[in-house]
């Protein structure tokens, strides 16, 4: 299987998914002339044309508004935010309009937009460019949200989207971008709304999704090493809709829960899963249910501290030792 | 020490009751059967009767007043006792008697409806020692995951023996799973343990911990019911042997037929339908007795069969009802005799799943009992009593030969059903169980 990083992943999405449907378009800022602020859209203004491959302006709210129109009328944009963070701009027409607009017109239109780009801290960019808006994007009926941990996920997922007739929020990761992994050759596509066990255990369930993932990873591997103890890691890589069943699956095995998100905790995804978790799993629960989230501020802008405010796996570590207390 | 009588359970729906008038008043001498009080319920105004010697020390419920139950109402005991003040009640306790510190046996329900005869010779209990001191006072709470407490009631494990491992004590799965290992902490089968599957052969010490424990609801209402049944009911017994090999040999043809579709019939459910089939060829038996307003004695006939069974459950047993059984097909009957059965375990059964029925059957063949006699379940005027199928040496033909056989006994209630309607019923009962198929057209 080849090996890919998770930007050239993201990239092989987009471009087989430009061959395959020529209503497919790329747009926004520095996407075409620039290849990308992060260098995911390398090469495609080359390949598709500027048609295809358009700049934008640096308004969002424009751009969006634009995108969100035109997929009400056939065509299916992939638009790219360069963060996340600047989603509020479009905050209007992102949540108001595309999230409603099949709801609202009865089922005659449909809004067949997907909106990407990364949403993370740890870059030391600074709180107004450090927002993980999983949970407010999640909050509103209407949408699909994903969150890719790996190269693999992020072209299965991607390819999904694109062909999903219903707005898709995916939220990228720049520290991932450079991440390697294998990723399957040609049309291979993961559905939205199914979680993965990234690896099987039997003592703790860990809950997670985007960059944690590979914090969860790693701490599961020293709890394994140093503490004999066998945690299984659940990958949501779908927000909404949310795959509970296989999170209760793990829970009914397990019998604990560590939820870790890079989220701040308040009103968080985290939140949503331990309810939903101890509605339906109350009597599987051994231990109350614990959520490790990024420190309740706003993003710290010195590196140092920015790396202890966000999950990590000496923190994952920590937190799975007190469920398992 | 002195016993608090609490406010007990007078009626299925009943959550307060109102103490109408007091009969005694504090400092006045107390005999067991002496009525203290009149308590009205949502249903009647019933009389709260004493079951025990002493002095009528406090009263804590004035004249008038709603009081929940398990709420303290007074306090008997030797004169010049010192009363500590009653713990606040405990708000919709399940139980009569809980949240009331140490209840004597007697205490759970001091009171019975008017016409019932007092219990012959109710033991004034004095006040018992105190049960051998388990883990925690009782009624203080136990701190413990959900799993664990599921565990522990599945294993028949009493939780408050078990010492928590988990942060602030808490008891988790493991030292549920240490508990049953070490049998410590195996609870008393009255507090919830499933069906014996035998004891150990080679266990030792003491039969089990001497205690006094306050019964749930549900035994008092089995308690109160059955009493009342026993001693107003006029009992007698008719009992009949069938041949069982006809119907064992319809079942087992009918479940390798529907094995595939993953049906199983039960014997019980011929005998549900059976039973059923057989009131409407011996009606009489369908029926009630009550009391008009007049006062004067009647006899309800039923026009439809609603066949109710026992369910051996947690602590007691309930009876699923099944819905106009002469109507249905043994098919339908064993798929909802399963449902019922299974929410009944659950203890999730509707009130109107186990009320309303007009005839019981009772099987204990499953337990291998070969027959016995079942109390009447009012205001049922009968019930049967299912023994297990027995295989002996039965003459047939003149010749002796291996039979299947089976003994059923009716009771009954001699106010509606007579001894020679009683064997009229049996004697359909057997004719269609001799001939199964009968129940299957």
């Amino acid at each position: 299987m080849p090996v890919l990083t998770y930007r050239e992943a993201i990239r092989h999405a987009l471009a087989e998914e430009l061959e395959r449907d020529p209503n497919v378009v790329v747009m926004g800022e520095e996407v075409a002339q620039f290849n990308g602020a992060y260098k995911v859209t390398e090469g495609l203004l080359a390949k598709f044309g500027p048609k295809r491959i358009v700049d934008t302006p640096i308004s969002e709210a424009g751009f969006i508004g634009m995108g969100v129109g035109a997929s009400m009328l056939g065509v299916r944009p992939v638009m790219e935010l360069m963060f996340w963070s600047f989603y509020s701009v479009a905050f209007d027409q992102i949540l108001n309009n595309a999230a409603n607009v099949r709801y609202m017109s009865g089922g005659q239109i449909n809004c067949p937009i997907v909106i990407r780009g990364p949403a993370n801290g740890g870059t030391n960019v600074g709180a107004t460019h450090s927002h993980t808006p999983e949970n407010v994007l999640a909050n509103h009926p209407g949408v699909k949200v994903v969150v890719p941990a790996t190269p693999a996920d992020a072209k299965g997922l991607l390819k999904s989207a694109i062909r999903d007739n219903d707005p898709v929020f995916f939220l990228e990761n720049t520290i991932l971008y450079g991440d390697k992994g294998e990723v399957p050759e040609g049309d291979v596509l993961v559905p939205l709304g199914r979680a993965d066990v990234k690896r099987a255990g039997t003592d703790l369930t860990i809950v997670t999704y985007g960059r944690c993932v590979l914090h969860s990873l790693a701490a599961a591997e020293l709890l394994a090493k140093e503490h004999d103890v066998s945690v299984e890691v659940v990958d949501l890589r779908t927000i909404r809709p949310l795959d509970i069943d296989t999170v209760l699956a793990s829970v009914a095995k397990t019998h604990r829960v560590l939820i870790v998100e890079e989220q701040k905790p308040f009103a968080s995804v985290g939140s949503q899963l331990a309810f939903m978790i101890q509605r339906e799993a109350f009597d599987e629960l051994d231990a109350p249910i614990h959520r490790l989230a990024t420190i309740d501020a706003p993003a710290i802008y010195s590196p140092p501290v920015e790396v202890e405010q966000l999950p990590n796996p000496r923190r994952v570590l920590q937190a799975a030792l007190e469920v398992l207390a | 020490m002195a016993q608090i009588i609490d406010m007990p359970k007078l009626s299925d729906t009943m959550t307060v009751g109102t103490l109408v008038k007091w009969l005694k008043k504090e400092g006045d001498a107390v005999k067991t059967g002496d009525m203290l009080a009149e308590v009205e319920t949502d249903k009647a105004t019933m009389e709260l009767e004493s079951f025990f010697d002493g002095t009528l020390l406090k009263i804590f419920a004035a004249a008038g007043s709603q009081v929940e139950i398990g709420a303290a109402l007074c306090a008997i005991g030797k004169p010049g006792e010192k009363v500590d003040a009653p713990a606040a009640a405990p708000n919709a306790a399940p139980i009569a008697g809980a949240g009331v510190a140490n209840p004597g046996p007697g205490s759970t329900s001091p009171a019975t409806t008017k016409p019932a005869p007092a219990p012959a010779s109710t033991p004034a209990p004095v006040a018992p020692p105190p049960a051998a001191a388990p883990a925690r006072a009782s009624g203080e709470r136990v701190k413990i995951s959900p799993l664990a407490k599921k565990l522990a009631a599945e294993k028949g494990i009493d939780p408050s023996r078990l010492t928590g491992s988990g942060p602030g004590g808490r008891i988790v799965r493991a030292d549920v799973l240490a508990g049953e290992k070490s049998g410590a902490a195996k609870a008393a089968p009255a507090s919830g343990a499933s069906l014996p599957s035998g004891p150990s052969p080679f266990a030792k010490g003491p039969i089990q911990e001497e205690r006094v424990v306050a019964v749930s609801n549900m035994r008092g209402a089995i308690a109160r019911r059955l009493v009342e049944s026993k001693t107003q009911l006029p009992h007698f017994y008719v009992e009949i042997e069938i041949d069982a090999a006809p119907l064992l040999a319809l079942r087992e043809q009918l479940n390798t037929g529907l094995e595939k579709e993953g049906v199983k019939l039960s014997v019980n459910d011929f005998i549900l339908k059976a039973s059923a089939e057989a009131l409407r060829r011996v009606p009489q038996v369908n029926g009630s007795w009550e009391v008009a307003a007049s006062g004067q004695g009647q006899i309800r006939y039923f026009g439809a069969a609603h066949v109710a069974f026992a369910v051996a459950i947690d602590d007691g047993l309930i009876t699923p009802v099944i819905r106009d059984t002469h109507l249905k097909s043994v098919f339908q009957i064993s798929t909802e005799a399963k449902t019922l059965g299974r929410r009944a375990k659950e203890k999730k059964l509707k009130p109107d799943e186990f009320t309303g029925g007009t005839f019981c059957v009772s099987n204990l063949g499953m337990m291998g009992i070969p027959r016995f006699s079942a109390i009447i379940n009012p205001p049922n005027a009968a019930i049967l009593a299912v023994g297990t199928t027995v295989t002996k040496p039965v003459v047939k033909n003149g010749q002796l030969a291996i039979g299947q056989t089976m003994v059923l006994t009716l009771s009954c209630d001699h106010r509606v059903v007579d001894g020679a309607v009683g064997a009229q019923y049996l004697n359909a009962l057997r004719q269609l169980l001799e001939s199964p198929a009968l129940l299957l057209v």
